[in-house]
């Protein structure tokens, strides 16, 4: 047992450090995004990911002929761990490149892939995922937005919700409803999709943390050419399935205040003797640390060239919930003062700003209760949910 | 990056696994539980010996295999998971971890090739009655030469050949050796919760005792061989964890009610996925344990407090959880669920209880952002 990268991979590591020092600052107090105004920061993103494209890092498993390095899964992690130090403006990217472009190259034609994949490899053009709808959210294959065949085109028409980055994105990949009368998961067809054209209206979400970071998007008669449909018409489901399991390697991160920063402020305001904070502190290490120690179990395999175990799965429900935990605790010990806002409270009003923002995040990509349905289901191999709704032809199921 | 068992501790692993499927069933530990009079199971324990585990940890001059704590680890799992009922964390974790800790060369040659042949029988004497002990206020006494005073509980005390005692010694504490077979020594069980697992009451009436280390550094002593134990026990609970979700597992699809398993529903399947989790976390916390008692690392104190932590959390969650996901017959004398409810609960308080495994991690986490 130890903690050391084998000789290859230490290599590897100095490699990509040098290479981030080069072109990127240490994260500091302020991000890039903060700083600049958001067209700003959208060029200087697109700069930083054509250059981590043309050095080999953007994707680092994939085969060279596509843009990759043809490496591994362990040097992708450790990619991940080094860029994560930086201030690195490479978020537009991730759900193009962790999520749309895999299903254009798993199910896509050969003019798809040379069309796309290096546009969005380079940063040029920008990909969302449009799954989610009002009524279709854990239930995602209960989706209502129609596709009508009309010649060698199909008509769009319907309501996407929770789209990040759709009002700056060229191309989504969009999941609809070509057969009302089959049941509800084998109707589906899944395309490619010009968000620039005529029809598409992204408008953003006011959250209930009163940020607008998501977006609905509106389709009024818009137009695809059957030649971008991304497998068979009636198989998006099985498509989709791909694009989230996909997501699943994609999402991850520390989302906000963690025991450290709760027990600095503790420290500061001369609450950490207080014996209940401490059994609390004690229990937030505890859960955080096992879920760090669980990635790195993750890495061993990874290292070794071996698939990983499920254990992965417990990420989510740990890191959203004991973050709204922390948070919560924080601003009790701040007492009636808790209650506000802003930059110049304690932690820079971090607390308070996580405290609206956790609920989502325990929402997103997932709730708990799925999350929780998946371990059980997948992990543990308990029986599926009840799905009344199974065999029923979807315009004739209930809904509301 | 290697944070894993080697293939070869692996091998000792299954192999541990295979041994114990076949000798040590809840039928055997069931023979130790209906038995007033059984403090072990005697045929597990010989095939526990010949198997050399006791001496896993114990270096070749001293009879041993001379291997290392990850292997020690690796067989705590196991027998965890069989609820083993054998002196074996006593004598092992406790005695033999504490001698090797505490003992001098010549001490240590006395006692621990017993410990490896299964001639010793190790205990740890330290509780005294309720709440964990406090080295600065101990009633058992030791002048130099001889213990007095009273001890209870201790794990494995009425069979146990030798003790190391937690005593006052002037104005501080010392730990002592004792010969149990010596004079001065009287000892008589106790009942407890978790009777596959026995314990005694012992009353020192002027023992002759050998010191551990210098005079007065007990506590310090106590404090190293309970962290060291610490993650040792935590692999037993983590053994004993996963065996009760595999058992509540299997009986939730097994199990029909209104028309279909039980493990179909999801307060069934989210109560299992919670103790996944858990024991996931346990899991995480256990190999980090491991590392800092194979490599002797400055993280020992905490990583030795987030596996006990972890553990005893996962533990007490599987074993409660396992009976309620029963129903009626998880409440059952026959059937098994109860047997790991109780050990459970023996393991987490056997070196401290999580209570007092909190303020130390705390207190570390303190030390190291003041380092």
């Amino acid at each position: 047992m130890d903690f050391n990268d084998t000789p290859e991979e230490a290599e590897f590591r100095a490699e990509a450090r040098s290479f981030l020092e080069k072109h990127l600052e240490p994260k500091g107090a302020q991000p890039l995004r903060q700083r600049v105004s958001g067209e700003e920061f959208m060029k200087r993103a697109k700069q930083w990911q054509a250059e981590k494209a043309k050095a080999g890092y953007a994707k680092i498993t994939w085969p060279k002929e596509m843009g990759g390095r043809g490496g591994t899964p362990m040097q992708q992690v450790i990619w991940g761990q080094e860029e994560s130090k930086f201030d690195s403006p490479g978020g537009p990217f991730t759900i193009g490149l962790g999520m749309c472009i895999p299903t254009v190259i798993a199910f896509g034609s050969d003019e798809h892939k040379k069309r796309y994949v290096q546009k969005a490899l380079m940063g040029e053009e920008i990909w969302c995922q449009l799954f989610s709808e009002p009524s279709a959210g854990s239930d995602v294959a209960g989706l209502k937005t129609r596709a009508v065949k009309d010649g060698d085109e199909w008509v769009i028409n319907g309501q996407k919700v929770w789209t990040s980055g759709a009002h700056y994105s060229d191309y989504g990949i969009l999941l609809v409803r070509t057969d009302p009368k089959a049941a509800k998961h084998k109707g589906l067809t899944m395309f490619i999709v010009n968000m620039k054209q005529q029809g598409v209206e992204a408008r953003p979400i006011h959250q209930a943390s009163g940020g607008r970071e998501f977006n609905e998007v509106y389709f009024t008669d818009v137009r695809i050419p059957d030649s971008d449909r991304l497998g068979e018409v009636g198989q998006g489901w099985k498509v989709a399935i791909v694009t989230l399991m996909n997501e699943r390697l994609a999402v991850g991160g520390s989302p906000g205040p963690d025991w450290a920063e709760i027990m600095n402020y503790a420290k500061d305001a001369g609450t950490i003797s207080d014996a209940a904070f401490r059994d609390n502190l004690a229990d937030w290490y505890v859960a955080a640390q096992g879920y760090k120690l669980t990635k790195l179990r993750t890495q061993t395999a990874l290292s070794k060239g071996q698939t990983p175990g499920p254990e992965n799965s417990i990420g989510k429900i740990i890191t959203a919930n004991q973050l709204q935990d922390i948070c919560n605790s924080a601003i009790e010990m701040q007492d009636h003062y808790g209650l506000m806002t802003g930059d110049e409270m304690p932690a820079d009003g971090l607390f308070q700003q996580s405290f609206m923002w956790a609920p989502g995040l325990r929402i997103a990509g997932g709730t708990d209760e799925i999350l929780k349905n998946i371990i059980a289901e997948r992990v543990l191999g308990l029986p599926q949910d009840v799905r009344v709704d199974k065999d029923v032809p979807f315009d004739e199921m209930k809904s509301g | 990056m290697n944070f894993d068992f080697s293939d070869d501790q692996k091998f000792l692993g299954n192999e541990a696994r295979k041994f114990l499927d076949g000798e040590c069933t809840t039928q055997q530990v069931r023979e130790v539980l209906n038995d007033d009079d059984k403090s072990h199971h005697e045929g597990v324990w010989q095939k526990v010996k010949e198997m050399g585990w006791l001496g896993t940890a114990i270096p070749e001059e001293h009879g041993g295999l001379g291997l290392g704590a990850l292997e020690l680890c690796v067989l705590a799992e196991e027998m965890g998971r069989a609820l083993a009922p054998v002196p074996f964390a006593s004598t092992v974790y406790f005695f033999a971890e504490g001698m090797m800790i505490a003992g001098s060369d010549a001490q240590k040659g006395a006692v621990l090739p017993g410990v490896a042949s299964g001639d010793v029988i190790g205990c740890y004497a330290a509780s005294e009655g309720p709440g964990n002990p406090d080295p600065a206020k101990l009633s058992v006494s030791f002048d130099g030469s001889k213990v007095s005073g009273t001890k209870i509980p201790v794990t494995d005390g009425d069979i146990a050949t030798h003790a190391i005692v937690l005593a006052k010694e002037g104005s501080g504490a010392s730990l002592v050796l004792v010969d149990l077979n010596g004079d001065g020594v009287s000892r008589k069980p106790v009942k407890t919760l978790e009777p596959t697992r026995s314990h005694a009451e012992i009353t020192f009436d002027g023992a002759a005792g050998e010191r551990l280390g210098d005079a007065g550094s007990g506590a310090e002593l106590h404090d190293a061989i309970m962290n060291r134990a610490a993650i040792l026990l935590a692999f037993e609970q983590l053994g004993g964890a996963t065996r009760c979700l595999e058992m509540a597992t299997d009986y939730a699809k097994e199990r029909y009610a209104f028309g279909r398993p039980i493990g179909g529903n999801q307060a069934i399947k989210h109560k299992l996925a919670d103790m996944y989790v858990k024991n996931e976390v346990a899991r995480s916390n256990c190999y980090y344990g491991a590392w800092a008692l194979s490599t002797d690392a400055t993280e020992l104190p905490e990583a030795a407090a987030a596996a006990r932590l972890a553990s005893s959390e996962a533990y007490w969650y599987a074993s409660k959880e396992n009976i309620q996901t029963h129903g009626g017959m998880g409440f059952t004398w026959e059937v098994d669920c109860h047997l790991f409810y109780r050990r459970a609960k023996l393991l987490a308080v056997q070196a401290g209880a999580p209570k007092i495994w909190k303020e130390k991690l705390v207190r570390a986490l303190e030390l190291k952002n003041a380092a």
